[in-house]
C-alpha cells in the first residue's frame, strides 16, 4: 500500500496534467470553431469527392480488385490519408506560427502549463477533430455501398493512431525550423510521396521491393492496412500487433523528438 | 527572523554560446515594492526577466523565487507569476475576452471562474466594451493593458512586466501607469524593466541601473540621483563652431558635453545660467529642469540611455 502522501502528490500530478492538458486542447477548439466550415470543406466533403471520382471513376475501368470493388478497395486508404494530411496541415503553418507568429506557445510557458502538455494538448486536438471527421465518411459510403464488414466501427480508432504517429514527429520538425519554405520540402519530399506509394490507390505488392521499404517505415501506411483489414473484414498483411508496434514506434519516437524541439525553442 | 525575499539572485549569470547576457547580478525585492531593471536595450533586462519568470535556467549563480527554486519548481512559481512579456503573444484569433478566458484556464480556473475573472478585469483596464471585439484592431496601448489583464487573471503576487510601455503615446502610457499603481497599492510587487527614466521614477520605488550585464547602481530614484547627480541640471545650447566647454569650466559642479547640447550640473540651476551669461557667453537656448535617472545613467555610463 503506497503512503497517502505520495498517493495524494501523484493525484494531485495527474490531476493538474489533464487539467493543463485540456486547456490546451480548448484553446484550439476555440481558434478552430471560427474555421469550421472553411475546413468541413476538406475534412467531409474532399474524401467523399475523392471517393465519387476515383472510387467510381476509375473503378470502372479497373474493375475488381483482391475480389471487392475499387470503391471498397480505396475507402480505407482516402479515410487513413485524410486523417494523415489533416495532422500534417495542422501541424506545419500552426506549429511554426505559434512560435514565430503569435506566439503562442510562448504564451503558454508563462503558465504552470509544461512542455509536454502543449503537445499532448493539440495532438489531442486532432483526435477530436478526426474522429468524428471519419465516423461522417463511414455513413457516407456505407450510402455507397463501400464497407463490407462491421469491424469499420475500429476505423476511427485507427485513424486517430495515424494522427497522433503522424502529428508528432512533423511538430517535431515544426519546432526544429525558422523559415516557412521547409514545409514545401515536407510537402512535396514527405507528404505526397507518402501518400502515393502508401498503398491508398493501389497495393503496395505492385512495388518494388525498395520502394515496398520506404511504405512500410511509414506510420500511414500501417494505417491503411488496418483500416482496410476492418473495412473488408479481412486480415492485414502483417499481424496487427505489428503494425500496432510500428505506429506506436512513431508516436513514442515523435514524441520525445516533439518535445525536445518543443524544450529548446522555447527555454532561451 | 526577516522575511525572505520574493525575488533573490546572487551572482547570477546567464550566457548564450559565448556572449554573456547577465554577468553576475546580485538582487533582491521585497514583498510590495515596484522593483525596476532600468538600462538600454542590451543591457541584460529581458534575459534576467525570463530567467525570474522560469522560462530560462541560469547558466551559473543562485536564483530564488518566492523561496522556491525555478528550475526544479517552475510549475509551482509560475503559478504564482503574472507574466507581461515585451513580445505581444495575444491570440490574434480570438476575441478580447476569449484571450482571457483561454489564458486563466492554463492556470486551471473553473469555466465559470475564468468568465467571471475576465469580466473583472476588463472593466480594470477599461476594455470591457471590446469584450467581444477582435485583438487585432486595438490600439497599442489597447493591446498592452490587456496583456495586463491577462497577467493578472491568475491573481498572481508578483507581475512581471517587461518594457510594459515602450511604443505607446503618452496618454496611453498614463493610463498604464495609472492602473499599474492601482495594482501596488493592492499589494502586488510589480517587477518591470524599462529603458524610459522617466517611467522608472514614476514607478518604482527601488531600482538597479544596468549596463553591460551587469548592475552599475542600486538604489531609489531619489537616492541615485542625490548620489551621481545634482539637484539639478542647465542644459545650454550653442550656435554651431562655438567651442563652450573650455569657458564653462567652474560652472556648477560638473559639465558633459553631449552632441547637440551641453548639460551643466549645478546645486542652483538660476544661479549657474547667471554665471554664464557673467562670463559673456550667449547659448543659443538655456533649460533650467531637475535631475533625471537619465543624468545618472549619463555619469555612470558615459552614454544616454535611449540611443
Amino acid at each position: 500500500m503506497a503512503h497517502p502522501a505520495v498517493t495524494s502528490a501523484v493525484t494531485s500530478v495527474v490531476t493538474s496534467t489533464v487539467s493543463s492538458t485540456v486547456a490546451v486542447l480548448e484553446r484550439h477548439l476555440t481558434l478552430y470553431r471560427r474555421l469550421f466550415w472553411a475546413s468541413a470543406f476538406s475534412s467531409f466533403l474532399l474524401p467523399v469527392l475523392f471517393l465519387v471520382s476515383i472510387g467510381l471513376g476509375v473503378g470502372g475501368y479497373v474493375g475488381d480488385l483482391d475480389g471487392v470493388t475499387y470503391l471498397q478497395w480505396i475507402v480505407p486508404g482516402v479515410m487513413a490519408s485524410t486523417a494523415f494530411q489533416m495532422a500534417v496541415g495542422e501541424t506545419t503553418y500552426p506549429v511554426l506560427g505559434d512560435f514565430k507568429w503569435t506566439r503562442g506557445y510562448h504564451a503558454m510557458r508563462a503558465t504552470p502549463v509544461r512542455i509536454g502538455e502543449i503537445i499532448a494538448g493539440q495532438v489531442l486536438f486532432m483526435v477530436v477533430r478526426v474522429l468524428p471527421q471519419t465516423v461522417v465518411f463511414l455513413l457516407v459510403v456505407l450510402l455507397f455501398g463501400g464497407l463490407r464488414s462491421w469491424w469499420a466501427v475500429v476505423t476511427p480508432v485507427v485513424c486517430a493512431a495515424v494522427v497522433v504517429a503522424s502529428a508528432l514527429p512533423v511538430m517535431g520538425f515544426a519546432s526544429r525550423i525558422d523559415n516557412d519554405g521547409y514545409f514545401a520540402l515536407l510537402f512535396r519530399f514527405v507528404m505526397i510521396p507518402m501518400t502515393l506509394f502508401s498503398g491508398v490507390f493501389f497495393p503496395v505488392a505492385q512495388l518494388p521491393v525498395a520502394a515496398q521499404w520506404l511504405a512500410w517505415a511509414s506510420p500511414l501506411w500501417h494505417g491503411v492496412e488496418l483500416c482496410r483489414a476492418a473495412t473488408l473484414g479481412v486480415w492485414p498483411p502483417w499481424p496487427v500487433w505489428a503494425h500496432v508496434l510500428c505506429l506506436l514506434g512513431w508516436a513514442v519516437a515523435g514524441g520525445w523528438f516533439a518535445w525536445r524541439g518543443f524544450t529548446r525553442r522555447l527555454a532561451v | 527572523m526577516a522575511e525572505e525575499p520574493l525575488i533573490r539572485a546572487r551572482g547570477l549569470v546567464k550566457r548564450f554560446g559565448g556572449f554573456t547576457a547577465v554577468d553576475g547580478i546580485d538582487v533582491a525585492v521585497e514583498r510590495g515594492e515596484a522593483f525596476g531593471f532600468l538600462g538600454p536595450n542590451g543591457a541584460g533586462k529581458s534575459s534576467t526577466m525570463r530567467m525570474i519568470s522560469c522560462v530560462s535556467a541560469p547558466t551559473a549563480g543562485e536564483l530564488r523565487i518566492l523561496g522556491m527554486d525555478p528550475v526544479r519548481d517552475g510549475v509551482a512559481i509560475r503559478a504564482r507569476l503574472g507574466v507581461c512579456p515585451q513580445l505581444g503573444n495575444l491570440d490574434t484569433d480570438l476575441s478580447v475576452f476569449e484571450n482571457l478566458t483561454t489564458y486563466a484556464r492554463y492556470f486551471g480556473l473553473s469555466r465559470a471562474e475564468a468568465r467571471r475573472r475576465a469580466g473583472e478585469l476588463l472593466e480594470f483596464v477599461q476594455l470591457a466594451d471590446r469584450a467581444k471585439g477582435k485583438v487585432e484592431p486595438l490600439s497599442g496601448g489597447m493591446k498592452q493593458r490587456l496583456l495586463i489583464a491577462r497577467a493578472m487573471v491568475n491573481d498572481p503576487e508578483i507581475m512581471l512586466l517587461d518594457e510594459p510601455t515602450t511604443g505607446l503615446d503618452p496618454q496611453a502610457r498614463h493610463l498604464l501607469w495609472e492602473r499599474l499603481y492601482q495594482l501596488k497599492q493592492r499589494g502586488v510587487t510589480l517587477v518591470l524593466t524599462t529603458h524610459y527614466m522617466d517611467e522608472a521614477e514614476q514607478l518604482c520605488d527601488r531600482l538597479v541601473v544596468m549596463d553591460g550585464g551587469r548592475i552599475v547602481a542600486e538604489g531609489s530614484p531619489r537616492e541615485l540621483i542625490g548620489r551621481y547627480s545634482t539637484p539639478e541640471v542647465v542644459e545650454l545650447r550653442f550656435p554651431a563652431g562655438l567651442d563652450a566647454v573650455g569657458k564653462l569650466e567652474g560652472v556648477g559642479e560638473r559639465v558633459d558635453a553631449l552632441p547637440d547640447r551641453l548639460l551643466v550640473y549645478a546645486r542652483d540651476g538660476d544661479a549657474a545660467v547667471a554665471e554664464v551669461h557673467r562670463r559673456g557667453l550667449e547659448p543659443s537656448s538655456v533649460l533650467v529642469r531637475r535631475s533625471t535617472l537619465e543624468d545618472v545613467f549619463l555619469h555612470l555610463t558615459g552614454r544616454t540611455l535611449v540611443e
